[in-house]
């Protein structure tokens, strides 16, 4: 057997073990930047408490989440009962974006649902979506007390997300000296 | 099952924003020629994050709308092509690039089209050189494979 | 009732299949004619309950068979009756059962047209594809059955993707099909030739004309699929490099290298085991396709749903079929040595450039789709590779192709002298140099290097091509089908390749925000908005605009871009207003509103952008008339004395009569 009529069989076995690889990636899942980065500043308009205003930076010293949400996206509805009950549960800290929503329109959406959240920032024209890297809602960040990102769910929370990553990190995290 | 409501979550995402759709006010009006050839060209490179494989130029989503938009900024403000890509960059990481940087992770792809020609290139001249040394194997020599074509050619 | 009656002929189909790989090829390694002859039967019976099958599919439904879970996923009573009809392949079951058909449709023409093969040969090839039909029944009875009952039974369906209710769309899939499915011919026809120990002359001259028709079915599905692509997505674009066009791509090009490349076997018994390569590749190619669009390991815009545990199926299958080829190739291919030597400067090295061109090509396509998966498989993050990396590549890659398409014609085989080809072609290629420079100058805003390549490989192509033609000294009329086969096939690429440069170079677009009554003037046109209309259509409604367009105040034509709602929460879909020509499409697609009766529309400028699919017609055409040539015909009735009672003879029979016809 020479061996050069080996080489078409040698490379179709590394393309193959590489797409039984693949088959267990998810194409869709794209991981953000920002793990292992400071979260990006801003500062935003409360949306339950008038006149005032809350940034990342108010959060210093707390290990917190920043959950991305808006009345017009079912997901969100979906995910807010497990989300509301592990905050409550765990008295985590909680920042949630209002992304690209009427302001009217997500009071009467937690209003009906319950408001999980300590802080709510206004993003209604989706600026501070865009620095967050921010592209299905909803997303939820866990930054630690350092203000660094160290996790990031795209899409809605799950009961299983919050007992194999979410609850671990958190609790983790809180033990961490800053 | 996760993935599946992930998916459908993004697909009412994009629906619902179509709904309540922002008016952009007007034609987009550019400072500049070279301006609106940058932006062009960078909502031709620029992934459409929430669509399946589409760019910034091509969807209708409200996400590429918004990053438009936010391109479309940048460069009225006089900033370049490679600010806006850094840009994108740090904030949805070298997914959002159809054109991957040369880096080392891509070291491969870049030079892998280049490799491979020189590579059989390299091959078929080693083996054209084997092949005119190496006398023919048939019964008939060369030179009456030539005779015979000639007559073949004649009676044609 | 119908449901069952289809699901029991694919069982049945299934049996068939496995009767027809195990027992003709083992008569054929055994000498035992009766199972040699079981061959035949075997192939056409399989056709028979696939079509049943298929028949009863087509029939749920027509008659809206809501039991049938497929049925109700992609269908309801108010779609029109042809995307019923082309429903039973639009999602992934359905197309499943086409490709099984289409390649029982090929085994039964095998079966009917192999007058010329030796009976133990064609139990080979037989088999071979029943090993196939085997993989892809055995997928869909058990991942994927398309009459799967669905209870309780709902009272409508839901719809057929909005993106497939498009007559252009319809037919794509059987076209790409034919086209995929129909390399499995000559694969099979390799493998067969490798197992009998022997690659001649033979197997190439049988393999040609399958190929060549296989090839032209799926240039046309591609070409539709393209054309498709601009009328329906709304934005202009014909081509995206996305993972679903590049699965369709790779099989073309390997198609196209196999093509030329059969011919040099055939004729002067040289590339015999790259030939066989080759048309491994080529099917192999076609089943990698299956599996990147069905398993969901890339994103695409036209993927089916996925699944990985599909995806492990038909990777198991693509271990099992490709596998196994390559590995018989590396066992056999030391034997198969190419006798036909010949010199650097001739028609064999022309090809073989055009191979090497074609192959690099394809891995090109292949490295930059499967490149993300690379480094996401290797944990080093996310990457896109899109069309500004394909397009930087294809550019060089292709001009040293198109170069050596325009000489390749005009060499002789064996050996040439690079003076006499020069010397026939130098004011050939001052001409084309001449237009490259004088088409952008004349007819164009502006000149483009890039342009300027583009149409210079156009037109040195089709210039060879035709002085080749009139070279051969006879009246057009009296050329064998062949050699306008290849004269066609090659001016129909240059067709393409000026299209492809013209349209990507000087395309025009511009995004406005037209008000009723207001216009705006582009490329020389005035295009006047008459404001939008909502419109019902059979099973969606549209808000259809009115764009009137004038030149210098003389009405050029009236467009109706709309944007159509097909409900039950898909995404509305555009469907652009095209006034298409000769020279120039002009392209409206209807954006949204933007308050009070304005509305964003966006206008397209393409110059001869019609001729990108024209050339694939002219190449297509020529694909077919080459597969009909006499010769083929002619050969097997020679053929058919030597080749059926000996199967050594052919060898030394047929051989040289080819010579003499070729």
């Amino acid at each position: 057997m020479k061996k050069g009529a080996l080489i078409p069989l040698i490379i179709f076995a590394v393309l193959v073990v590489f797409l039984g690889i693949g088959l267990g990636l998810k194409p869709r899942e794209v991981p953000s930047p920002f793990i292992g980065k400071a979260v990006p500043e801003f500062r935003l308009p409360e949306l339950m408490k008038d006149g005032e205003s809350i940034a990342p930076a108010d959060l210093k010293g707390e290990v917190w989440m920043l959950n991305v949400f808006a009345s017009w996206c079912v997901s969100c509805r979906a995910e807010h009962e497990v989300l509301s009950n592990f905050i409550n549960a765990e008295k985590v800290m909680v920042l949630g974006l209002n992304y690209k929503d009427e302001p009217d329109n997500a009071k009467k959406w937690l209003g009906a649902l319950g408001n999980p959240y300590q802080h709510i920032a206004v993003d209604y024209d989706g600026k501070v979506g865009i620095d967050l890297g921010v592209y299905g809602v909803p997303e939820t960040f866990v930054v630690d007390k350092k203000g660094i990102v160290r996790h990031k769910v795209t899409g809605p929370v799950y009961q299983e997300t919050v007992r194999d990553t979410l609850l671990p990190l958190v609790l983790k995290l809180r033990e961490e000296k800053v | 099952m996760k993935r599946f409501f992930l998916s459908l979550c993004l697909g009412l995402t994009l629906t619902a924003g179509l709904v309540t759709v922002q008016a952009e006010t007007d034609i987009l009006t550019f400072k500049s020629a070279e301006a609106e050839e940058t932006y062009n060209g960078l909502i031709e490179e620029l992934r459409c994050l929430v669509c399946q494989n589409q760019n910034l130029a091509g969807s209708d989503a409200d996400l590429a709308k918004d990053l438009r938009s936010q391109v479309y900024d940048m460069v009225e403000e006089g900033r370049d092509r490679k600010d806006v890509i850094d840009y994108m960059v740090t904030r949805y990481g070298d997914f959002v690039l159809y054109r991957p940087a040369f880096q080392l992770k891509t070291l491969l792809l870049w030079l892998g089209p280049v490799v491979f020609l020189l590579l059989t290139l390299w091959l078929v001249t080693r083996w054209v050189r084997s092949q005119s040394v190496k006398p023919s194997e048939t019964t008939l020599s060369d030179a009456q494979r030539e005779t015979v074509r000639d007559l073949l050619d004649k009676h044609k | 009732m119908i449901p069952e009656i289809g699901h029991f002929a694919l069982v049945l189909a299934l049996v068939v299949a496995i009767v027809q790989s195990v027992f003709p090829i083992l008569g054929a390694a055994t000498n035992n004619a009766q199972w040699v002859a079981m061959a035949k039967p075997t192939a056409r019976a399989q056709l028979l309950f696939l079509a049943i099958s298929f028949v009863c599919l087509l029939i749920s439904f027509l008659e809206s068979d809501f039991s049938v879970r497929y049925v109700a996923n992609n269908s309801n009573t108010f779609m029109p009756t042809i995307y019923k009809v082309s429903a039973v392949w639009g999602a992934h079951e359905g197309s499943l059962l086409l490709w099984a058909l289409i390649l029982g449709v090929w085994a039964g023409l095998v079966s009917f047209f192999s007058k010329g093969i030796s009976a133990v040969m064609l139990a080979r090839v037989i088999s071979v594809m029943g090993m196939i039909g085997v993989g892809f029944l055995l997928f869909m009875l058990l991942t994927s059955n398309p009459f799967e009952r669905l209870f309780p039974i709902p009272e409508q369906g839901k719809t057929l993707n909005p993106l497939l209710q498009d007559p252009g769309l319809a037919i794509h899939p059987p076209m790409l099909y034919m086209g995929y499915v129909g390399f499995s011919v000559a694969f099979a026809f390799a493998i067969a030739a490798m197992l009998g120990g022997k690659l001649d002359a033979a197997w190439a001259r049988w393999a040609r004309p399958w190929t060549n028709v296989a090839w032209v079915f799926l240039t046309i599905g591609i070409a539709l699929g393209s054309w498709w692509a601009y009328y329906e997505l709304g934005w202009g674009g014909w081509w995206f490099w996305d993972p679903v066009e590049n699965a369709s791509l790779m099989p073309w090009l390997v198609g196209t290298a196999l093509i030329h490349s059969l011919a040099v076997s055939e004729k002067r018994a040289a590339f015999k085991s790259w030939t066989v390569l080759l048309a491994i590749f080529a099917f192999s190619l076609s089943l990698l396709g299956t599996f990147l669009v069905r398993s969901g390991v890339l994103t695409s815009v036209h993927a089916f749903a996925s699944d990985p545990e599909r995806g492990l199926f038909i990777l198991i299958f693509l271990i099992l079929v490709v596998g196994s080829s390559l590995l018989l190739f590396a066992v056999r291919a030391p034997q198969l040595r190419s006798t036909g030597t010949f010199e650097v400067v001739s028609r064999e090295m022309g090809l073989l450039i055009n191979n090497i061109a074609l192959i690099a090509m394809t891995a090109t396509v292949l490295l930059g789709t499967l490149y993300p998966l690379f480094i996401d498989a290797l944990g080093m993050g996310k990457i896109s590779v899109g069309p500004p990396y394909f397009n930087t590549i294809a550019l060089p890659l292709s001009v040293v192709l198109f170069v050596t398409m325009g000489f390749g014609l005009f060499l002789r085989w064996k050996k040439d002298k690079p003076e006499r080809v020069f010397a026939k072609v130098r004011w050939l290629l001052l001409l084309a140099l001449l237009i490259a420079f004088l088409v952008p100058i004349l007819f164009m805003e502006s000149f483009t290097f890039k342009a300027a390549i583009g149409v210079f490989m156009a037109s040195w192509v089709s210039l060879a091509a035709l002085l080749w033609v009139q070279e051969q000294g006879k009246s057009p009329f009296k050329l064998p089908l062949a050699t306008w086969g290849a004269a066609l096939g090659h001016i129909g690429m240059a067709v393409t390749v000026a299209g492809i440069s013209l349209t990507s170079m000087y395309s025009t677009e511009k995004d406005v925000r037209l008000e009723n009554g207001q216009s705006y003037e582009m490329s020389g046109y005035q295009f006047t908005f008459n404001g939008v209309k909502e419109v019902k259509g059979p099973n969606y409604i549209a808000q259809r605009g009115e764009v009137l367009i004038t030149r210098d105040g003389k009405e050029i034509s009236t467009l109706y871009p709309e944007k159509r709602n097909y409900g039950q929460g898909t995404m509305p879909m555009t469907e652009a207003g095209i006034d298409g020509g000769f020279f120039r499409d002009l392209f409206i697609a209807l954006g949204e509103p933007l308050g009070g009766n304005a509305w964003s529309v966006r206008l397209y400028h393409k110059p001869v952008v019609s001729w990108i699919w024209m050339g694939a017609a002219i190449m297509s055409l020529g694909g077919f008339l080459a597969a009909f040539d006499r010769r083929y015909r002619l050969v097997r009735r020679r053929a058919a004395k030597p080749v059926v009672t000996d199967e050594k003879a052919d060898k030394g029979a047929v051989a040289p009569a080819n010579e003499a016809v070729a």
